[in-house]
């Protein structure tokens, strides 16, 4: 039983060490970090001046800070001179030219977690002209956003075409000085995505940054701003199931959110980076920004995470509640096994009247893995009547992981309503014993388990991330236990 | 005889934890007996259900236990249940979230692909389990509900009784099933038990009273004491321990 276990768990972690990157990388900036590499990047991407301007201050910021070391994770001391901060992407003809070249166990474990084929190609970084039919699926994408008026777009074309938006609403919710990791991002970046809902349009699909004509590698330094205009709605998915590769350690990625008067955003993300091995070696670093802003009167925002990658995550999606009557929400499921480690949770801040926030928080630790919620709910004295509502499970599997909640709260308006909840508990072995004495083998019985767990977070999922989101629960969890 | 045996347990020892607690166990079933297991406390009853479902904390340290001509002892608990062995458990555990339907439906499909069926379609399942539940005189909205969740004890029971019908395993093990019960819930559970009853189908029934035997009647009792069976009847039997109490057979056990 427990050597089969083992066996799919080395498979699983397998298809990270398989080499489908070749070393022949062109253009890449030797490693280092002083004003002169913040100007080649913005020179390289052609930006205008106050693009240049904005991440020189932000670096001058940054490096007037320090690391932050709050949170419940553990890390050696990153050496930001050792990262090279641009390489251009791959040409086609370093990349596989078609599936056929590319490591079997990858494609048996996008077969796995039911991945289409033609996004097999892309994830595996074949050749984009050998990519089957995504040009032209993409191109219709585009036209029908365009005829909606929607501007969907990576961040580098959005600088060039649609500047005066980018320079009224970036950093208006990250402000460079934010945090660390923020304004290293802001000094650095790479690209992203960038979403414009005019006002009145309701987006007429999911955007998925699976559709945004972008440049490989850029997972690193990656700023993406959304705005929704007065009484807009947009659904955004980001990330992907399937075990995406990178070479980079160090993500500090943020995230930008804006909605006007009436406006819905509504972000999912599914993050799967590579969570390093058995023993707890490599995997990447994701500090993560993460913050929308309820600008207008009766906006939402909605943030719903599934996080399983990663060897360290510290991300908290956040809402400003600003207008009044607006609504702040936040489901995640947060997986961590083996060595893995997360600090995860959010942040609500309640200043307009009548403001409502939810929190749905689910963790769940395996192996020897740390998993940390870590959540604000802070109600300013003008917010009257705001509400909260908080509730943060834990889950357990095996005995050398460790769960930890920390909530904070401040409340300054006394007709606020705060409410909190919090279990934790364990996959018992009577829990096990019950399924398997029904016929139901250890696998499965775990994942139907933490399936039952995550339930109320699943449900907050566009109906086929929730499917993929449970597929890569259970591969997540490959032998967790035995 | 030994060719239509459903199960034979041979000389059984078992230990929990260090301590032995089966001591030398033999007992036959054949298709479509029912027997009951009685004893006092801590003679080894339930020992002997878990061991059986192939429990963990159970450790077989001799004898043996042959499954319709296998060798039910190395077998996972996964296995032996797709084979045809059900427990209803003492304590039916909660599963929170877990959906009842799902679980017995994930539970259905093992069974079934264990005997070269193919999966039940979702239309299928629920006609199934809607006949099964009026049998067991439950809610229909329990399907929903999670896996034992906030349960009271006499819907649990029912409950394990209910999957058991779904299910439908060739050997029975019922692990205290009466305890807990008040005298309605104790005849929806006989009632249920007695429906099952099959020529192709038998029942090993551990039980404290037998209140339990009354409406359940069994074929052959047997008293276990001190890890061993020390003595077999009919029902009988079983009228007599009512009576008189276990102490007039204990003194012959005493070692």
């Amino acid at each position: 039983m427990s050597s089969t276990s083992n066996d799919v768990q080395s498979f699983v972690d397998k298809k990270y060490k398989h080499g489908f990157v070749t070393d022949i990388e062109s253009d890449t900036f030797p490693p280092g970090l002083d004003e002169s590499v913040v100007r080649a990047i913005s020179a390289r991407k052609n930006e205008p001046e106050f693009m240049l301007e904005w991440r020189l201050k932000a670096f001058r910021l940054w490096q007037e800070m320090e690391t932050p070391e709050w949170a419940h994770v553990h890390f050696p001391p990153i050496d930001y001179n050792a990262i090279s901060y641009f390489s251009a992407p791959k040409k086609d003809e370093d990349r596989p030219k078609s599936l056929d070249e590319v490591d079997p166990k990858l494609l048996e474990t996008y077969d796995k977690l039911g991945i289409p084929l033609h996004e097999r190609a892309r994830l595996a970084g074949v050749a984009v002209d050998a990519v089957f039919d995504s040009v032209s699926v993409t191109t219709t994408f585009r036209d029908k956003l365009y005829e909606a008026g929607v501007i969907f777009c990576s961040f580098s074309e959005a600088v060039q075409e649609h500047p005066e938006l980018v320079k009224k609403y970036l950093g208006t919710v990250v402000p460079q000085r934010d945090n660390y990791f923020a304004a290293l991002n802001s000094a650095v970046f790479s690209d992203g995505s960038f979403v414009f809902i005019p006002k009145g349009v309701r987006c007429p699909m999911e955007l998925s940054t699976y559709f945004r004509i972008n440049e490989m590698n850029t997972g690193q330094f990656e700023r993406t701003l959304i705005v929704a205009e007065e009484g807009s709605h947009v659904s955004y998915l980001e990330g992907c199931t399937a075990p995406m590769r990178d070479e980079n350690q160090l993500h500090a990625a943020v995230v930008e959110l804006v909605a006007l008067d009436d406006a819905e955003i509504k972000y999912s993300t599914v993050q799967n980076w590579y969570p390093g091995d058995e023993e707890g070696k490599g995997g990447i670093y994701n500090f993560v920004t993460k913050r929308g802003d309820c600008r207008g009167k009766n906006s939402k925002i909605s943030w719903t995470q599934v996080e399983t990658g990663s060897a360290i995550t510290w991300k908290y999606p956040s809402c400003v509640l600003r207008g009044d009557n607006s609504i702040g929400e936040f489901y995640s499921v947060a997986v961590t096994n083996n060595y893995q480690q997360a600090d995860t949770g959010t942040k609500m801040i309640h200043i307009g009247e009548n403001t409502k926030s939810t929190i749905v928080s689910k963790g769940i630790s395996a192996g020897k893995a740390q998993n940390a919620y870590r959540g604000l709910v802070k109600i300013m004295p003008q917010a009257k009547g705001a509400r909260n509502y908080t509730q943060c499970d834990s889950l357990l599997i095996g005995k050398e992981c460790g769960a930890h909640t920390f909530p904070y709260m401040e409340v300054k308006n006394a007709s606020a309503t705060v409410e909190h909840e919090a279990t934790t508990s364990k996959i018992g072995d009577d829990q096990l014993f019950y399924c398997r004495q029904r016929g139901i083998d250890e696998e499965d019985a775990v994942n139907l388990i933490v399936n039952g767990f995550c339930k109320d977070v699943f449900r907050e999922l566009p109906m086929e991330f929730a499917v993929e989101a449970q597929a890569l629960l259970n591969v997540s969890l490959e032998g967790a236990v035995g | 005889m030994s060719k239509q045996t459903l199960i034979s347990i041979k000389d059984l020892h078992a230990n929990v934890g260090d301590t032995p607690i089966l001591k030398g166990l033999t007992l036959e079933i054949n298709p479509g007996e029912v027997h009951a297991i009685m004893g006092p406390n801590g003679s080894g009853k339930s020992t002997l259900a878990n061991v059986l479902a192939g429990r963990d904390d159970y450790t077989v340290t001799g004898g043996s236990v042959e499954f319709m001509g296998e060798n039910l002892l190395e077998m996972e608990p996964e296995e032996r249940a797709r084979a045809g062995v059900f427990l209803a458990f003492q304590y039916p555990v909660e599963i929170p979230g877990v959906n009842n339907t799902y679980l017995l439906r994930a539970a259905l499909n093992a069974v079934r692909e264990a005997r070269g069926e193919e999966e039940i379609s979702a239309v299928d399942f629920m006609k199934l389990a809607r006949e099964k539940m009026k049998l067991m005189e439950m809610d229909p909205g329990f399907l929903n509900r999670g896996v034992n969740e906030g349960f009271s004890g006499g819907e649990k029971k029912r409950n394990e009784i209910f999957q058991m019908a779904v299910l439908e395993p060739a050997l029975c093990v019922l692990d205290e099933t009466d305890s807990g019960l008040d005298i309605d819930a104790l005849k929806i559970v006989a009632n249920g038990v007695n429906s099952l009853r099959a020529e192709d189908r038998s029942f090993l029934m551990v039980t404290h009273y037998q209140r339990l035997l009354s409406y359940i009647v069994p074929d052959f009792v047997h008293v276990l004491a001190g890890g061993r069976i020390i003595r077999s009847g009919d029902k009988d039997l079983a009228l007599e321990l009512e009576e008189r109490g276990y102490d007039w057979l204990l003194g012959d056990a005493a070692a």
